[in-house]
């Protein structure tokens, strides 16, 4: 039994030349590591959508809601004050601080979504046990893949890789 | 020191100035700095910004023992010099993120040279502006009070005040900052982290990078949270300096109640921020020898924002006049002869040459191609900027309704430690952020040196 293959790539046209192989060869690509957002890599990949943007419209909008709230509740309930016959309710300066913290609650959940959607943070991985790795970040392009469950196809994976363009095959194995 | 990737000149590519930037010699370009010793002048600079920071310590302990009494305010000009520096350091720190965001949405690609560092300014500044109101309230110890949290004097902040919306623009500003710059550094952290060769530098890259590894489906969602973070960024900034814009239009003094006052105060950040990314933007370029990733062309351009900011200063303050005049009011009109020809009058016309007329020379492509030129007006504005500020804070105040209560402003010694102590801290913020983070975002000038086919 073989876990995935990961191949290294010197330019990021040949990974994606090896990626469009992998699929016409009936293989699964599972991943793709490059040191800066290759154009179309995703769409190869099939990315799905990742509702970062929905988690940041709810949090905005109820954390704004909620300083609505505490204003409202506060000059109107719990500490009434007569400033120069203003109504309690000054509705329309009471937006000014609910805009700006559901903005920042915004971002903060995304940032919060975005990490829980990339399963990060995860400071180890197998993958960074495959030499040469640490060249993921600066000028390798890697590519990850796995094969059906038999030796026969594992082999012809690596085959396709190889004569895509990979410096180097090597097999991730899972812990 | 050589540069590892060498400027060639004329450049081959648009934005960048090398024959060759492939991924390896930007990660180096970059990162090797940063494990290399610092050179004299970082030394140099650092002991000369230390003085500044303990001034700036010094100042601030002092004020806070003797009280504002120190500085020239008196009962007339209540607010001074930290007034000014507030909205000035707020609107330098407006820019960055501003920047930022505008160039991603507008799709920029130039960005990629000068993001990093406009919004790390952003951080700092806005850190520096932050520090402006506590000074001034007068009673700092009781600055939590503007927080809302159940106590037993069972009070609760005034909503109604723009100290209040001050407080919540900045905290969330400063918060959104944070989070937009140091999400975006998280890929170039990691390639720290793989880069370094010390062990503690690969402990805390490592601890920071989170684990990065670059997967294709982590740039997509970092690409997706990016955009529309800068797409809520812009709103953001634009309403965090149109609240300090309200501070004092929704006062009832002659020359702050005005309706120009927010979209004003938000134009002028980004003129005044740009001006500060040129002048920083030349500082790196030269200290860090990133002479190919900076390049003429990039000051090209940015000069070209400057003029057009200037031409949209100019008609603001052609509007302010024109609106003084003609509303009539007695109090706006003299308000307005004041500014001309009272007791600011060579500050008022010195601030109108900086920013307004100085400026105008970048109608000529050789003052835009030419970096001391540049550098000048850039220094030129930042000051006629700052007073600006002061001076909006002074001549209405000096000259207010009741004639026997006009008094003017005399600097002291503290008014100048505020002033110019600041400045020194900045500078120290910057020359530690250099030795610890890459200045330039490597991914995003990798992008970048592909789409130019220069890699």
């Amino acid at each position: 039994m073989s876990g995935p293959l990961v191949a290294e790539f010197r330019d990021p046209e040949t990974l994606r030349q090896a990626l469009r192989r992998v699929k016409e060869s009936r293989h699964l690509p599972l991943d793709a590591f490059t040191p800066y957002p290759v154009e179309g890599l995703d769409e190869q990949l099939a990315v799905g959508p990742s509702g970062i943007r929905h988690a940041m419209l709810a949090g905005g909008l109820i954390v704004a809601a909620l300083a609505f709230g505490l204003q409202w509740y506060s000059a109107v309930i719990d500490y009434p004050l007569n400033a120069g016959g203003r109504p309690l309710n000054s509705w329309q300066v009471f937006l000014l601080v609910p805009f700006e913290v559901g903005v920042f609650a915004a971002a903060l959940c995304g940032a919060i979504a975005l990490l829980w959607s990339c399963g990060l943070p995860r400071l180890h991985h197998p993958l960074f046990e495959i030499p040469g790795f640490e060249r993921a970040t600066q000028d390798r392009f890697f590519l990850l893949a796995s094969a059906e469950q038999s030796d026969e196809a594992a082999r012809d994976l690596r085959d396709v890789l190889e004569r895509s363009g990979a410096v180097v095959v090597t097999e991730v194995r899972q812990s | 020191m050589t540069a590892i990737l060498e400027q060639t000149s004329p450049p081959p590519y648009r934005w960048i100035a090398a024959s060759r930037a492939s991924d390896l010699e930007i990660t180096q370009a970059v990162a090797e700095p940063l494990f290399a010793r610092a050179g004299a002048a970082w030394w140099i600079s650092m002991l000369l910004s230390l003085v500044f920071v303990l001034w700036f310590a010094g100042s601030i302990g002092w004020l806070f023992y003797k009280g504002i009494g120190i500085w020239g305010v008196n009962s007339t000009v209540v607010w001074g010099v930290a007034i000014a520096n507030y909205v000035w350091w707020i609107g330098i720190g407006n820019a960055g993120t501003l920047i930022s965001a505008m160039l991603l949405l507008t799709r920029q690609k130039w960005r990629g040279s000068i993001n990093r560092f406009a919004e790390a300014m952003t951080l700092f500044a806005v850190t520096i502006a932050g520090i402006m109101p506590i000074v001034h309230v007068g009673r700092p110890l009781y600055v939590y009070w503007l927080a809302p949290y159940p106590n037993t004097m069972a009070l609760w902040p005034q909503w109604r005040s723009a100290l209040v919306w001050d407080f919540w623009a900045i905290v969330s500003y400063l918060l959104f900052s944070i989070l937009f710059w140091y999400v975006s550094l998280i890929p170039d952290l990691a390639t720290m982290r793989d880069r370094t060769r010390t062990r503690a530098g690969q402990f805390l890259y490592g601890a920071f990078a989170l684990g990065w590894r670059g997967s294709a489906v982590h740039w997509r969602r970092l690409k997706t949270w990016h955009t529309t973070m800068a797409a809520l960024g812009v709103p953001l900034v634009c309403s965090v300096h149109s609240i300090v814009g309200l501070d004092f239009a929704a006062s009832l003094m002659p020359g702050w109640q005005e309706s120009i006052f927010p979209p004003y105060f938000v134009v002028g950040a980004m003129y005044s921020g740009f001006a500060m990314v040129i002048v920083l933007a030349l500082g790196f370029r030269w200290g860090l020898n990133l002479q190919a990733i900076i390049t003429r062309k990039h000051f090209e351009v940015m000069g070209r924002i400057l003029l057009m900011a200037s031409i949209v200063m100019g008609y603001s303050y052609a509007t302010e006049w024109f609106m003084g005049w003609y509303g009539g009011k007695h109090s706006d009109r003299s308000l307005v002869a004041f500014e001309f020809a009272g007791t600011y009058a060579p500050l008022f016309w010195a601030l109108l040459a900086c920013n307004v007329v100085l400026p105008q020379a970048l109608w000529f492509p050789r003052v835009r191609r030419s970096l001391p030129a540049l550098f000048a007006i850039a220094i030129a504005i930042n000051i006629g900027m700052w007073l600006e500020r002061i001076l909006i804070i002074w001549n209405t105040l000096s000259h207010d309704y009741m004639p026997s209560l006009w008094r003017s402003f005399h600097f002291t010694f503290w008014d100048w430690s505020f002033l110019i102590a600041p400045l020194g801290f900045f500078a120290f913020l910057f020359l530690v952020f250099v030795r610890l983070v890459p200045a330039v975002s490597m991914f995003d000038m990798r992008e970048l040196a592909h789409q130019e086919r220069a890699a």
